[in-house]
């Protein structure tokens, strides 16, 4: 029987690492153009990439996920507050799967 | 930037949704938990040590399987990879100036949504606007989790599956408006989108985790676009905060 105490120190430590590690030993401005490029792209790709298609394996019925998508897509595009996205969102999801 | 407290404030603003968003999926990771065994109290120290959904879910899952521990440490690695890319781009949102403790801090609260919203921030990042989100997410995702074991299922499908699409509106909240501006970064998002559907539903990847799919297309994706649509140098980051 393995202890628990020990699988949560060690996730936690390897966890910490790759969070900490880039953040303290890159101290200056990257001044390479691409790599300014690909890190100016990286949050919105990975964002991106992790909204879809993970939001429609989240909700009990696809068809709501995608909804919930469109329905968010739309109010972010019109620059609706981060909180009146989420909850529309979620509201979607409900309102859909309770009439269905 | 206005005064420390203002910054705060504003960022408890925007982490309380996040926060709500938190307790509600690490509630749910709370069953996972309960599953590999763990307490209530020690699923919670998980949470506030690890803030990572997906982490936390490999980590309970091979606990339950009744992994050795170096296999947990590689698939924490695995799955949490993303945060490295995460951490190099939030160091180029800082001032260079920024003092160590503030980077040891920001670091140990780096999600997909506090790096969201803190990327959003205009200018150069004020740490303490990521303090104030981190004030709400961290107790919202550990007291989830507590309860999450402790109490078990008492939430209706229905209501957890409405909750659970809350992170990916956020992730929505934050990547419409840029993409809205510039057209490059339409593009990418939509080319995510396709790519990553793409990658989740092909047969010949369906041995590869999520996590490494995740870090090979942000990869991909990203550095192709900066070859091909390298950006100007803005003077953004010489802003001091």
């Amino acid at each position: 029987m393995k202890n628990i105490w020990i699988y949560i120190l060690i996730s936690a430590l390897v966890s910490y690492l790759i969070r900490v590690t880039p953040l303290v030993l890159i101290r200056r401005e990257i001044t390479n153009r691409t790599l300014r490029s690909f890190l100016y792209y990286v949050p919105y790709v990975t964002l991106s990439v992790m909204t879809f298609p993970a939001i429609m394996d989240a909700t009990s019925s696809p068809a709501a996920g995608l909804l919930a998508l469109l329905a968010g897509a739309i109010l972010a595009w019109k620059g609706k507050s981060l909180f009146l996205v989420a909850v529309s969102c979620c509201a979607v999801v409900f309102l859909f799967e309770l009439f269905l | 930037m206005g005064s420390r407290r203002t910054v705060l404030l504003r960022g408890a603003r925007d982490g309380a949704p996040i926060a709500v968003g938190y307790f509600v999926v690490a509630f749910t990771l709370g069953f996972a938990a309960k599953n590999a065994g763990f307490s209530p109290v020690q699923a919670m120290v998980e949470s506030l040590l690890n803030n990572a959904s997906a982490g936390e879910y490999a980590v309970f899952s091979l606990v339950a399987a009744g992994a050795e521990y170096w296999e947990v440490a590689v698939m924490t690695l695995v799955a949490n990879a993303r945060y490295l890319l995460m951490s190099c781009a939030l160091s180029q949102k800082l001032s260079p100036k920024t003092p160590l403790f503030h980077r040891l801090l920001l670091a140990f609260d780096l999600t997909d949504e506090l790096f969201g919203i803190s990327i959003a921030y205009p200018g150069a990042l004020d740490p303490f606007y990521t303090y104030g989100a981190m004030a709400l997410a961290i107790p919202g995702w550990g007291l989830g989790t507590f309860l999450g074991v402790a109490v078990g299922n008492v939430l209706p499908l229905r209501l957890v599956s409405a909750l659970s699409v809350g992170l990916y509106g956020m992730f929505l909240a934050i990547i419409m408006p840029p993409a809205k501006q510039d057209r490059v970064v339409l593009i990418l998002v939509l080319l995510s989108f396709a790519l990553s559907f793409f990658a989740s539903r092909a047969p010949f990847l369906s041995g590869i985790s999520p996590g490494i799919k995740t870090i090979c297309l942000t990869v991909i994706i990203s550095f192709g676009a900066a070859i091909v649509k390298p950006r100007e140098i803005s003077c953004q980051m010489s802003v001091d905060g």
